[in-house]
Formats: structure tokens, C-alpha cells, sequence
């Protein structure tokens, strides 16, 4: 096989993994050349970026949610209500900072699982009791902003989260120096991994990339993520909300490809039937799930609060409903048992390039609603041609 | 006018990378009952579907002549008006309808603008005497048993004027009584002039009933046989089917030598909260170390609530009595007790809860023993592969590779990955429940012949059945159970069909 015909054979075959990709690069390109740099500019991605990040958080955990075939519309409002829990704690009680992040993420954890109980448990369909969830949160939302309207947060470490950018080692202008070694640790750290995974396939004589297709790729990959790191590094750097939404990336990336948890978790949105037989506890992998969500959502409504550096008596307003179409548009089916934590990223930030792009094109908000609601059919006819196909 | 109702000629029909139809060649005389048999994927299913227009005109190459008309349907209801139905294996009712409901569905009477109940529910007790279903029409398809649902279908296409009944493996479901019941159904239809095509697994069945024999195979038609001109036998069949002669159905076991009890249950009485009746009375049976144990019974015997009540209890019936496994006494509050104990059991339903039809051969074999593949929680995925691809060769799974879509493998294949699956487990107890359902010869053969080798290793099987061959053939002792209860233990040496049925029908 001649090296293109192994490219386009290899593009073929993952149409569907690779779509998200490729329309999120023709949609940055397009807006690129439409405001003439303006969308690429350093500036405009980090604040682009920044922007994703609470939205970024909660899809990850609704992909889980979807994949196992449920759905969760009370984590916006959960959101919004456990950053005014935050506001509370870090203004009026004097809880430090640390301590209030982790008390905001296991209340959270706590009001997840009583979800997933309901739903797993005492069987309440998972659109109702988050339903019921989504008013509770919000009555209690405004209950606690009541008093006082929207809470502003005086505490600079706290507002970082959502604001501040990871210092740097050196004073040189116009160049972020950490954020560009850690970039190039991490296209190292990626390169080493694709020669790893290679290695060990040879060890079992399965069959691996050609040499020359390998190399083009791990250059392209390579070449990403060093002009991404580049765009960063040439304003302020790397955030703090960028730092976490990688970790939590990271870790959920590889809990659902690498380990037994995910493989359950996969295995109870395909056939939740066949996965009990297999001696799966499908009650407690609905705990499991929903609890992270409940975690994420707490997370979300951090990074939120803190990027306002308040806690409003709005905060959270479809927030669920942006985390359900970031998933969707990253290539989670609503039939369950498929879809991946980093597809619901690509497709978060697909949908905030649209607004961002757009923004800055002037284009006004009734059209941009329309658009977005015309990219997500769009996304899900995509995604449901290829997979007829496939068959 | 010709003798024949319909004619398909030279129909080809390629899928991507699959001919699944090769100039295939099919006539149905008018009146007549006409077989049509193959294996898994010999094509019987898209021939039909190319006939009731699921594949419209233009996909396929071909002529459909219906009364010596060409046909071009573009879709279902085309074919429908032309008279032509089909009723699929998986029946196609809505459980929470009425019967008059359903019979009706699609193609409502209507007075004005709006439904004519009354004339409905007369008509449809028309339709059900038709097919001598005694039956009130107002009760709930999901409160009827299947055998009877499939009697409502009937009624359905009855009702639609039809012409030519296409059944999909009408009896697979049904047991022996539901089944004769049926096939009487399908002879007193010939006489009212309906002319039927049957594609049917059970070749007693087809000789039973068939005026034609229309063999495929690989996507051609091999034979078609005029019963009243030539005698049809079952070897014979089976020869065209697959192109050799299987001599012997079931493969002779080498050495037969039987240790201590492997798993034993009594007084095992099982009471279903959801039903509010006892499913199983003090039932008490064994298993013996390189045994193969068959369960024979009439379908709702309570055979599938016994495997699923040892096998830790998934559906959370109530359950009294004693389990005892390898000498212990045990008991499993969920599967997974029951799998670290050495137990799998190997559901009927394969598509339904036993395999993940849009996951991969790999993660289908893996998934209820991932610990063996994990290092410190993290999967080998490797030597998932690997695994998977030891199972793939070893139990001749057919595909192109372990990263195959179980969904896009055939029946036999598909088996045979939910076999790899509970042999990775390494189980001391195999429960298999209707092992060889709804595959063809070839995959059984195979299949029999796995369940040799196991127990010639030391394994034990308990073999649930509905064929009564299959338990004879392969059992070394034979269970007969009879609503909820064991009412006969046979020694292989004294069990015939007659003494079973009997057994089960008393």
C-alpha cells in the first residue's frame, strides 16, 4: 500500500472519530480568514479557551451519563448553586479558599450519587429526576442569593481559578517560557507514548502503521500541539481553568479507555442486560456515574463563579443543555455504549468557536442561535450517516 | 395462466464487499407451501427482503413477477397492497396495544374520519376465528403467550387480504405444542387459498409440511424440490444445505467418565415478586464433573428461571433451598458471585442480554473477566487481543478480525463469541441455555463438538434444550421439567423423545 492510499484507507475507516476534528479545524480556518487573524490571534484563543472551561467540565461527565444511556439536566443549576455555596463559604464564614473547593466538589459528589439513587435504586427515569433536580437547584439557588443579590468575591486566589494564568520562570516579553516547556514536555511525553504502544504491538506481532505513516503522524500531531502552545505562550500563558480541565481530561480519558470501570461503564450503555448477566453491578455503575457528574458540575460552578469573581442569582441557565450539545456534537449517541471524553471536548469547543467566531464577525445573537442549533442536527446526521454506513 | 404465483428471476443483490444474492432463482406455485431452508447467511432473509420491497426496486437486479406481472416495489406497503406479507421472527406488535388494536394497526377501519371501533373488534373476531384463536380481542398483546401473538399476527395479515404469507422461522420461539398448533394453522390457510412461503431451521417441520423445497446456499439457489415428485429426507436437506453429508449430527464423545458432584441444588423453591407465584418447586438436581446434564421441557417450564436463579439471581426472585457447588454450600446474590465461583451461564437470547451488539468480537470475549487482563487497574489491551483472537481461532469464529462488530456476525458466529466469552471465565459449571438456537447446521455441529472436548477436560454442563435430538444426542442424563417442578430424571440409556414429551406434557 503506497502512502497515500494507507492515509486515505486510515481516514476512511475513523470518518467518524475524525470528523470532529477536521470541522473544528475548518471552522477555526474559516473564522481565521473571515476577521482577517483576529480569531487566531493568542489573545482571542486563550480567552476563547477560558471560556470553554465549565462547559468543557460538564461535558465530560454527561458523556458518561449519555453513554450509559441517561441524562442529567439539573447540573447546570447544580452549577450555578454550588458556586454560590462557594461565594458564601469564601465571603460570610471565612472558610479558606482550599478547604471551601474541596467541601463545594464532595457536596457535589453527594447530591450526584442521591441522583443516581433515585434513578438506579428506587427506578425514576433519569429525565425526570434530574428534572426534578434542575427546580430544586434553582429555588435553591435563588434561596441563598436571596438576601443579598449577586455575591462578589473579594478573594484574589479564589478568582484565579477561573482568571489567573500559571506564573512563569523567566521575564522575557511576549513569550510565556513555562508554558512553552511544558509544551514541548508534553509533545514529548506524546511522542514517547506512540513509540511505547508501538513497541509493545510488535512485541505481539499485531499489525502497526507503516514506518513512514507513523512518522507523518506523530509529526502532525506534534506540529498541533506545538502551534497551539505557541498561540498560548504569546499571551500570559497557560490558565489555571486550562490546567484543570486538562486534568480532568486526562483522568477521565484514561479511566474510560484503560481500566475496568470504563469498560463496565461502556459495556452497561450497550446492552445493560448482557452486562448484569456478566456479573456487572449496573446499580452501582449508575452511582458511580451520576456522583461524577454531581463532582463536575461542582467543579463547573467553581470555575464559573470564579471567572465572574461572583455568584450570581442566574448563574448556571442552560448550562445543561450546552454540556448536552457539546456531547452530541462530539459523537456520543443517544442510543448509549458509545462515545469518548475527548470527542464532547472537541465538540465543546466547536460550539465555542461558533459563538466566539461569530462575535467577533458582528453576526447577531438571534442568527447565532440558529446556527448553533443547525450545527448540532447537522453534527448528529453526520454522525448517524456514517454509522448506517458502517453497517 | 401459469401455475406459478410468483417468480423471482436471476435477483442479485450486493451489499458493500458482500454478494449476498447471486442470480438467484425462486418459484412459488399458487397455493402450494414452499420451504425455503439454507444456513445463516445463505441469504433466505434478503431474498425475502428484496420480495416485500424492505430493499425497493432498483437496489437489487432481477425481476419479481407476481402473477405473471413485474413487480417494482419501493417499499413495504407496495408489496403489502399487492398482497404479499411478511411476518418476522421478532414479532411486531405493540405489547401495550389490544389484539384488535394490533390486527388492525397500519390500515384502520375508518368511519368518516375517525376510527370505527366497533366494526374493528367484530372484524377482528373474524380474523381470529380464522385462525382459531379463542380469545377475547380486548385483552393486551403482552398479556398473551407468544404462541398466541404469533396466532395474532396471522390474524393481521389476514386482514390485509393477503395472498402470500412469507413466515420468518415462525416456530423458534414456540414450543412443540404452539408449533404443531401452528403448522396445522398454515395447512388449514392453503385450503382458503393462501399461499405461504416458510423459512424454517427445523427440517422435521419443513418435511412435514412442505409442498416445495427451495435449498440456498452462499447466495444461490442449489436445489428446488417437488415434494409430491421426489421423497425429501432430512439427510438429504441437510446434503444441499451444506454441501456435505453430516453422517452423524451429534459427534460420539471419546471417553465418558464422570467425577463427584460439581454443583447440586435442593429443595431450590423460587418465588417471582413481579408474577406474586412460585416459578420453581422444590426442585432438586446435580451435575457431575465431565457430565453434560440436559434439561428438557415445554417452553414456561421454568428451565431458563432455574439456570438464572443458580447463576446469582440477576431478575431478584425470592428464593429457598440449597446450593451447594464443588461440595460447599454457596450462595450468590448476584452474577458475579456465581462467576468467581466457577459458574457461566450462557443466555438464550444472545441478542437480547447475552452480547454487546455494537461492541467488538475483543471486548464481547473480555468483558466479564477484565481482571485477568489488568495490571494494577489498567487494562492490557494487547493481550486482550490476543486472547480474543486464541477464542477467535479456537471456536472458528468467522471474521475478518477481533475488532468486528458482533452485531455484523451471523447467528452461529455470534454464539459462538458468547461461548468464548464464558469460556475465558474458566468456569468448573457451564449452563447453556439453548445452546445451538437459530443456527445453522454447520455452527451446531461445531458447537457439539466444543461440548465434548469441555467435559472430556473435566468441565461440567447443564445443557437446557428445546430440541429433543439435541438433549438425546448429546445428554448423558436427561432432567424433564414440567411447570416449575423436575418431574423426571432419565439415564441416557432410557430416554426417547416419547418418554420426554410425556414427561412434559403431564
Amino acid at each position: 500500500m503506497g502512502f497515500f492510499e494507507e492515509a486515505k484507507y486510515i481516514i476512511k475507516q475513523n470518518i467518524r472519530e475524525y470528523g470532529m476534528y477536521i470541522a473544528l479545524a475548518v471552522i477555526m480556518i474559516i473564522f481565521t480568514i473571515s476577521t482577517g487573524g483576529l480569531f487566531i490571534s493568542s489573545r482571542n484563543i486563550s480567552n476563547l479557551i477560558n471560556q470553554t472551561g465549565y462547559i468543557a467540565v460538564l461535558a465530560v461527565g454527561m458523556t458518561l451519563v449519555i453513554v450509559i444511556r441517561h441524562i442529567d439536566l439539573s447540573v447546570g443549576f447544580l452549577a450555578g448553586f454550588l458556586g454560590a455555596i462557594a461565594a458564601i463559604l469564601l465571603t460570610r464564614t471565612g472558610v479558606p479558599v482550599f478547604l471551601t473547593v474541596i467541601i463545594v466538589l464532595v457536596m457535589g459528589l453527594l447530591i450526584g450519587l442521591f441522583n443516581g439513587y433515585l434513578i438506579a435504586n428506587v427506578g425514576i427515569p433519569a429525565f425526570v429526576a434530574t428534572l426534578a433536580g434542575m427546580l430544586v437547584f434553582r429555588g435553591a439557588l435563588l434561596l441563598v442569593t436571596e438576601g443579598t443579590g449577586t455575591i462578589i468575591i473579594p478573594n484574589k486566589s479564589f478568582n484565579a481559578i477561573g482568571n489567573g494564568y500559571i506564573p512563569d520562570i523567566a521575564n522575557i516579553p511576549g513569550v510565556h517560557l513555562l508554558t512553552l516547556i511544558l509544551g514541548i514536555l508534553a509533545i514529548g511525553f506524546y511522542i514517547w507514548s506512540e513509540f511505547n504502544t508501538r513497541q509493545n504491538k510488535l512485541k505481539y506481532n499485531f499489525e502497526v502503521l507503516s514506518l513512514k505513516m507513523f512518522v507523518a503522524k506523530i509529526i502532525f500531531v506534534s506540529l498541533i500541539m506545538g502551534y497551539i502552545t505557541w498561540i498560548l505562550s504569546g499571551y500570559n500563558g497557560l490558565s489555571w481553568t486550562i490546567v484543570i480541565v486538562i486534568i480532568v481530561v486526562a483522568i477521565y480519558h484514561i479511566i474510560t479507555t484503560k481500566t475496568s470501570l470504563g469498560r463496565h461503564i461502556y459495556a452497561v450503555g450497550g446492552n445493560p442486560e448482557a452486562a448484569k448477566l456478566s456479573g456487572i453491578d449496573v446499580s452501582k455503575i449508575t452511582l458511580v456515574v451520576f456522583g461524577s457528574m454531581g463532582a463536575l458540575a461542582a467543579l463547573s460552578g467553581i470555575l464559573y463563579t470564579a471567572r465572574l469573581q461572583s455568584a450570581t442569582t442566574t448563574a448556571g441557565t442552560l448550562f445543561e443543555l450546552d454540556a448536552i450539545a457539546a456531547a452530541y456534537v462530539g459523537g456520543v449517541s443517544a442510543a448509549g455504549g458509545v462515545g469518548k471524553v475527548t470527542g464532547s471536548i472537541v465538540g465543546a469547543l466547536v460550539m465555542a468557536s461558533l459563538i466566539n467566531g461569530m462575535n467577533l464577525l458582528g453576526v447577531g445573537i438571534s442568527y447565532q442561535y440558529i446556527i448553533r442549533g443547525a450545527v448540532l442536527a447537522a453534527a448528529v446526521i453526520f454522525d448517524v450517516k456514517t454509522r448506517n454506513k458502517r453497517k | 395462466m401459469s401455475d406459478y404465483i410468483l417468480e423471482m428471476r436471476n435477483i442479485t443483490k450486493v451489499f458493500p464487499g458482500v454478494k449476498a444474492l447471486d442470480n438467484v432463482n425462486f418459484k412459488v406455485k399458487k397455493g402450494e407451501i414452499h420451504c425455503l431452508v439454507g444456513e445463516n447467511g445463505s441469504g433466505k432473509s434478503t431474498l425475502m427482503k428484496v420480495l416485500s420491497g424492505v430493499y425497493p426496486y432498483g437496489e437489487y437486479k432481477g425481476d419479481i413477477i407476481l402473477n405473471e406481472q413485474i413487480q417494482k416495489f419501493t417499499c413495504i406497503t407496495d408489496s403489502e397492497k399487492a398482497g404479499i406479507v411478511t411476518i418476522y421472527q421478532e414479532l411486531a406488535l405493540i405489547p401495550e396495544m389490544t389484539i384488535y388494536e394490533n390486527i388492525f394497526l397500519g390500515h384502520e377501519i375508518k368511519k368518516g374520519r375517525f376510527i370505527d371501533w366497533n366494526e374493528t373488534v367484530i372484524k377482528a373476531e373474524e380474523m381470529l376465528k380464522k385462525v382459531k384463536l379463542k380469545i377475547n380481542p380486548s385483552i393486551k398483546v403482552k398479556d398473551i403467550g407468544v404462541g398466541r401473538q404469533q396466532l395474532v399476527e396471522i390474524a393481521k395479515a389476514l386482514s390485509k387480504n393477503v395472498k402470500l404469507l412469507i413466515l420468518d422461522e415462525p416456530t423458534a420461539a414456540l414450543n412443540e405444542d404452539d408449533s404443531e398448533n401452528l403448522l396445522y394453522l398454515i395447512k388449514e390457510l392453503k385450503k382458503q387459498g393462501v399461499t405461504c412461503i416458510l423459512i424454517s431451521h427445523k427440517l422435521k417441520e419443513v418435511i412435514s409440511i412442505a409442498d416445495s423445497v427451495t435449498v440456498l446456499r452462499d447466495g444461490k439457489t442449489i436445489c428446488s424440490i417437488d415434494c409430491d415428485k421426489e421423497k425429501i429426507t432430512e439427510s438429504l436437506i441437510i446434503r444441499h444445505m451444506v454441501g456435505r453429508e453430516i453422517d452423524d449430527i451429534f459427534p460420539k464423545r471419546r471417553k465418558k467418565q464422570f467425577g463427584s458432584k460439581v454443583l447440586e441444588v435442593k429443595n431450590w423453591t423460587v418465588y417471582n415478586p413481579i408474577l406474586g407465584r412460585e416459578i420453581l418447586k422444590d426442585v432438586e438436581f446435580n451435575v457431575r464433573r465431565g457430565e453434560i446434564v440436559g434439561i428438557a421441557g415445554l417452553m414456561g417450564a421454568g428451565r431458563t428461571e432455574l439456570a438464572l436463579s443458580i447463576f446469582g439471581n440477576p431478575l431478584g426472585y425470592n428464593i429457598k433451598g440449597d446450593l451447594f457447588v464443588m461440595g460447599n454450600k454457596k450462595r450468590f446474590f448476584n452474577p458475579k458471585d456465581a462467576i468467581k465461583s466457577g459458574v457461566a451461564y450462557v443466555t438464550e437470547d444472545r441478542k437480547g442480554n447475552g452480547l454487546i451488539l455494537i461492541d467488538d468480537i475483543k471486548s464481547n470475549i473480555s468483558i466479564a473477566n477484565l481482571k485477568a487482563l489488568s495490571k494494577q487497574g489498567f487494562l492490557n489491551e494487547n493481550e486482550e487481543i490476543k486472547v480474543a483472537n486464541e477464542y477467535k481461532n479456537s471456536l472458528n469464529i468467522k471474521a475478518p478480525s477481533v475488532e468486528q462488530k458482533v452485531g455484523n456476525l451471523s447467528g452461529g458466529n455470534q454464539q459462538k463469541v458468547s461461548l468464548g466469552k464464558w469460556l475465558f471465565i474458566k468456569p468448573n459449571v457451564l449452563i447453556l441455555d439453548e445452546p445451538t438456537r437459530g443456527i445453522d447446521v454447520g455452527a451446531k455441529y461445531e458447537i457439539y463438538t466444543l461440548m465434548n472436548e469441555l467435559v472430556e477436560q473435566g468441565m461440567s454442563i447443564i445443557m437446557i434444550s428445546s430440541e429433543l435430538p439435541e438433549v438425546l444426542g448429546m445428554s448423558d442424563r436427561v432432567y424433564v421439567m414440567s411447570e416449575g417442578k423436575i418431574v423426571g430424571e432419565l439415564p441416557i440409556e432410557e430416554a426417547t423423545q416419547e418418554k420426554i414429551m410425556e414427561l412434559a406434557t403431564n
